[in-house]
C-alpha cells in the first residue's frame, strides 16, 4: 500500500475517533439514564421515533464506526495474523458494508 | 515501568476494539428488529433480563468505556505537545472504565 493511502487511513482513523469520542460519551450517558427502571421497546421508541436529532446523531455514529472498526481491524489482521494479501482489504470492505447496512437498518428501525 | 503501562494500555485498547467490533453486528441486528415489530424487540429485551446476559452487557459497557479512554489517550499522545501529566493517561482511562462500570451497575 502506498504511503499516501496509509496516510489517508491514519487520518481517517483519527478523525473518526474524534467523532466517536463525542458519540460514545453521549451513548454511555444515555444508556445509564435509560436503563434505570428497566428497558422497554416503548420507552426507547418514545425517545427516538420521528426525532430528527437522534436520527442525525445515530446516523453520524454508525457512519463513524463503519470506517473506524475496519481500519482498526486492519492493523490487528496485519500485526497479529500476518494477513497481508489484497483479500484482507476485500474482507474489510465487506465488514464495513455489513456494519453500515445493519447499523443504518437499526437507526431507521428506531426512527420510523 | 511507564513503557510497561503503555504496553498494557495498547493491549486493552486493541482487545476491547476487537470485541466491540464483534458485538456491533449483533447490537445493530437486535435494534433492527424494531422494524418488524415492537413486540419482537420487547422479546429480545426480555431475554436480556437474564443475569448472565446482564453481566455480558455490563462487560460490553466497560469495554466501550475502556476503548474510549484508551482512544482519548492515543489522541492526546499523538496530537498534544508532550506534558508530564500524559504519563497518567492510562490510569485515567482505567478509571473511566471503572466509573462507567459502576454507574451502569448501579443503574441496572
Amino acid at each position: 500500500m502506498s504511503v499516501k493511502a496509509q496516510t489517508i487511513l491514519w487520518v481517517t482513523q483519527r478523525a473518526s475517533a474524534a467523532v466517536l469520542a463525542l458519540c460514545v460519551t453521549v451513548h454511555l450517558a444515555t444508556m445509564v439514564y435509560a436503563i434505570r427502571g428497566g428497558l422497554s421497546a416503548a420507552e426507547i421508541l418514545s425517545r427516538t421515533k420521528g426525532n430528527a436529532g437522534w436520527l442525525a446523531f445515530y446516523a453520524v455514529f454508525v457512519l463513524a464506526v463503519t470506517v473506524h472498526a475496519p481500519i482498526g481491524l486492519r492493523s490487528v489482521l496485519l500485526e497479529w495474523f500476518g494477513w497481508r494479501s489484497a483479500s484482507r482489504d476485500v474482507f474489510l470492505v465487506g465488514v464495513a458494508m455489513l456494519l453500515g447496512a445493519l447499523g443504518m437498518r437499526a437507526v431507521l428501525g428506531v426512527f420510523l | 515501568m511507564i513503557g510497561h503501562t503503555g504496553t498494557w494500555a495498547a493491549l486493552v485498547h486493541r482487545v476491547s476494539g476487537i470485541l466491540l467490533t464483534l458485538f456491533l453486528p449483533v447490537h445493530f441486528y437486535a435494534l433492527g428488529t424494531t422494524l418488524e415489530s415492537a413486540a419482537a424487540f420487547d422479546a429480545l429485551l426480555e431475554w436480556t433480563e437474564r443475569p448472565l446476559v446482564k453481566f455480558g452487557e455490563w462487560g460490553i459497557v466497560v469495554l466501550l468505556a475502556a476503548h474510549l479512554g484508551g482512544g482519548l489517550r492515543v489522541l492526546a499522545l499523538e496530537f498534544l505537545p508532550w506534558r508530564d501529566w500524559q504519563k497518567s493517561l492510562a490510569a485515567a482511562a482505567a478509571a473511566l472504565a471503572l466509573v462507567m462500570g459502576l454507574a451502569f451497575a448501579l443503574a441496572l
